[in-house]
């Protein structure tokens, strides 16, 4: 619970001045799929601590290396929530990560992503720069956008040192339905629920079950579930934490699990063994012993973009747009932020 | 460049845009070229070289690469509704006008989203959405004319933004033509996209970065009811603990907006909403969802408002009092037009407990200054616009009321917040942004830009000041017979 600013100002310093590079590691707990070769750590767990939270504000600013769940209790605790939920891949995950990840959990299609409530940050650049971009009010269009800019760039183009971020006040009632259904009924059924104004907070198709998790106030909550109908899970039941943070018996790490971002009424892939279908149908997870080339070429192909994150002996570095025009714009703006290229050396790939 | 010089650079211009383009939509005569002098910040005008209308995505990456080839910077306009001259011509630029990106070009129920061309006006991509079930969900007031180009450009708002989320939360997918004549796409079909999120960072960047020729907008599912409480207060003070309460409360409201009591008298006068005109301030708040929902947000909404020291609370009996509830603040602006024969409006954010001291940080200025301010505020995400009353006809008073604006943006600076939530910098906010931001800061905006237009070309001098020119001021000056569609509602 400590500011450690000015140790992290002079660790980027040194490697600024001494041309080394810094892998930035908050709680470690993405590091399956960061294929950094840098040769010192910046540490982030130390710089930690919840600066600034008013509930009223709706806005609370931390730390990078703060616990999520520590934020998350401090939310729960005033009856608020981070909208993007976002996962735990391990209990030290913290807030900075979240962010500079980009992941959203099941809520993503309605409660949206890192990018969709970061209000403001405090970034150190590659030159030992601190600087503030963005603020802790809702609406804030002076200058360019770079907070947002920074939620799912992995760190490449500087470290979050602080973030804010837009809190919700938490739903009082959820629910969650199953209904036994195909896959081609579940993706049908799901694309149908997404269509109506019904307070959806999850919807999943998981080992022959479709997954509706409602959220909202309880007279909604309650007609809606008797309108859609299905079997009640259990209150005590994870299974949306378990699919948030990876756990769920699919996602094995001996077989090769991949992500696709999909249009979400896009159809089945056809080199999938096996789907799970999250976000309405927006994210597949798939497992398929197809060749990497053709699950990408398919997923573009469907308007969208596949990565795997299970079952290969080295993390794949994250790839950057492979539009060719959009290749220099990229770098100047790496360069811009990271002009010794410091940061992160090849989480990304063609950078 | 000389004169001369210039009329053969736009000829030059001309002969080639007119070899692809339709040479009605080619304007070079400057008699055409008058109607876009300026956007809704009439106070500032430029007669550009010349103005280019083309139809395709294929004419605006060869006009791109002319005007690359022969260094002339250009200014891509939508609907010339913005607030803060971000479309303001160049005298020496390409005034391209992407009014006839007209079409809607596809409703795509099962992906629940819209394609569309940048020149589609905000509000008809819902009434096209409608027979779906589905709408567009961010709303600035100005959506019966303004266009959804230009809200990418400035990430627009709305009353709904609370909880619908700006432009930026709305996207899916943005096709841009570069500075160089490059058609590349931002987004994916998907929720995400491989590299960094320049989606987001070209929303909001005021036409700097790029020329947007196609978007993909999300679409929502419409709800069932929505539902409006109007709230009296004897202090402005309560009112503002009275949303802080909702919030505090677990209270999402869809829209929750707040005028003090020159504003709200001001509307009353004009469009007769019913409001209490004795009320120190008034709070509209509105909740939607589903039957069920509303009448139970609406039941706690009621007595939240009543515990928080509301003199009088009235629910819209109907959806016809619901609209006059809302017509009221809607008119907010041209209202205060009539009480005052020039106003100038400010559009800072703050957090929203500062709220008290803001307002009492007007009154004073107000009296330093020797002028009024009316304010309404969107209070639910913290955006406050003082309009600022003045007669232009008194000599020295738009110096001070200019003077008073930005005494009231760098107060809004100082409590954390920022000079524009929603209007954009433009060229009226350009100096400002040096209280905002230091140089450091600014430096790397221009980094930024670089990165995207090396030249320069692309809506030079706005958005982003030059760190010598810190020490200048601009402002919106709005004169009754000078506000470019005066029948549009502004808030």
């Amino acid at each position: 619970m400590s500011d450690n600013t000015q140790q992290l100002i002079d660790q980027v310093q040194s490697a600024h001045t001494n041309n080394s590079t810094l892998k930035i590691v908050g709680g470690n707990s993405k590091d399956f799929l960061q294929a950094c070769t840098a040769n010192d750590t910046l540490e982030m767990t130390s710089h930690a601590g919840v600066v600034n939270y008013e509930p009223t504000e709706l806005v609370l600013t931390a730390r990078a290396g703060t616990p999520i769940v520590e934020i998350e209790k401090l939310l729960a605790d005033n009856g608020q929530y981070l909208s993007f939920e976002p996962p735990h891949f391990s209990e030290n995950t913290t807030i900075g990560g979240a962010v500079a990840s980009g992941m959203g959990g099941p809520r993503r299609p309605w409660g949206g992503a890192p990018r969709d409530v970061l209000l403001g940050c405090r970034l150190l650049t590659g030159t030992g720069d601190v600087m503030r971009f963005g603020g802790e009010v809702m609406k804030n269009v002076a200058g360019y956008d770079v907070s947002r800019l920074m939620a799912g760039a992995q760190g490449s183009l500087g470290v979050l040192l602080e973030v804010s971020l837009k809190v919700l006040p938490a739903p009082s009632k959820t629910i969650t339905l199953t209904q036994n259904l195909s896959e081609t009924e579940a993706h049908q059924t799901m694309r149908e629920l997404a269509a109506k104004p019904i307070p959806l907070s999850g919807v999943c198709f998981a080992n022959g079950q479709l997954y509706i998790r409602l959220s909202g106030a309880h007279a909604s909550v309650n007609a809606w579930s008797k309108k859609i109908g299905g079997e009640r899970l259990a209150e005590n039941n994870t299974f949306w934490e378990r699919l948030r943070d990876h756990q769920l018996d699919f996602f094995d790490r001996s077989q090769p699990v991949w992500r696709i971002s999909l249009p979400p009424a896009a159809p089945s892939l056809a080199c999938a063994d096996s789907t799970l279908i999250d976000w309405a149908g927006g994210q597949r997870w798939i497992i398929s012993n197809a060749a990497p080339e053709q699950i990408k070429a398919e997923a573009l192909n469907l308007k969208g973009h596949a990565k795997q994150f299970y079952g290969n002996a080295l993390p794949e570095p994250w790839a950057m747009s492979s539009q060719v025009a959009l290749g220099p714009i990229q770098k100047r703006l790496k360069e811009t932020f990271d002009p010794k290229r410091i940061f992160n050396p090849g989480t990304h790939a063609n950078l | 460049m000389s004169t001369q010089d210039t009329s053969a650079l736009r000829e030059r211009l001309a002969d080639q845009f007119k070899s692809f383009v339709d040479p009605a939509f080619v304007l070079a005569e400057e008699s055409e070229r008058k109607p876009y002098e300026c956007d809704g910040l009439a106070a500032y005008r430029h007669l550009p070289l010349i103005v280019v209308l083309p139809e395709t995505i294929d004419d605006v990456q060869k006009i791109m690469r002319i005007c690359h080839a022969e260094q002339v910077p250009v200014v891509a306009r939508g609907a010339g509704t913005g607030l803060s001259g971000g479309a303001l011509p160049l005298e020496n630029g390409v005034l391209l006008s992407l009014a006839r990106f007209n079409q809607i070009l596809d409703i795509d129920k099962p992906n629940l989203c819209a394609t569309v061309q940048p020149g589609v006006r905000n509000l008809a991509i819902s009434e096209a959405a409608k027979p779906f079930g589905l709408y567009y969900a961010p709303d600035p007031s100005s959506q019966i004319a303004c266009s959804i180009g230009g809200n990418v450009a400035e990430n627009a708002g709305g009353v709904h933004c609370l909880k619908y989320g700006l432009t930026v939360n709305n996207l899916l997918s943005v096709t841009i033509v570069t500075a160089e004549g490059e058609l590349v796409t931002l987004g994916s079909g998907g929720l995400d996209a491989e590299g960094f999120d320049l989606l987001a960072l070209i929303t909001g960047s005021e036409g700097m970065l790029g020329i947007v020729v196609e978007i993909t907008v999300k679409l929502l599912p419409i709800q069932e009811r929505a539902q409006v409480v109007m709230a009296a207060f004897d202090h402005v003070e309560t009112a503002g603990q009275a949303v802080a309460d909702l919030i505090a409360e677990g209270i999402l409201p869809a829209g929750l907006e707040m005028m003090d009591q020159p504003s709200l008298q001001a509307a009353e006068d004009f469009v007769h909403a019913g409001y209490p005109v004795e009320a120190a301030a008034i709070l509209l708040c509105e909740v939607d969802g589903d039957n069920e929902e509303v009448s139970e947000e609406i039941a706690r909404v009621r007595q939240r408002l009543t515990d928080s020291g509301a003199t009088e609370v009235r629910t819209a009996k109907d959806d016809n009092e619901r609209a006059r509830f809302w017509a009221g603040r809607k008119a907010a602006f041209p209202a205060v037009g009539r009480i005052s024969p020039d106003y100038y409006c400010m559009d800072g954010t703050i957090p929203r407990k500062h709220l008290p001291y803001i307002l009492r940080e007007i009154n004073r200025l107000g009296e330093v200054y020797g002028l009024r301010a009316a304010n309404v505020f969107h209070a639910g995400d913290g955006n406050l616009h003082p309009l600022i009353l003045y007669n232009g006809n008194e000599p020295g008073e738009i110096e001070r009321a200019e003077a008073f604006g930005g005494k009231i943006l760098e107060a809004c600076v100082e409590v954390g917040g920022s000079i524009t939530g929603e209007h954009g910098v433009g060229l009226e906010k350009i100096n400002q942004m040096c209280a905002q931001f230091p140089p450091e800061e600014i430096t790397l905006f221009h980094a930024v830009k670089a990165a995207f237009d090396q030249q320069g070309l692309l809506n030079p001098g706005k958005a982003i000041p030059t760190l010598n020119r810190c020490a200048e001021f601009g402002a919106m000056h709005i004169s009754q017979g000078d506000m470019r569609f005066p029948h549009l509602e502004r808030f």
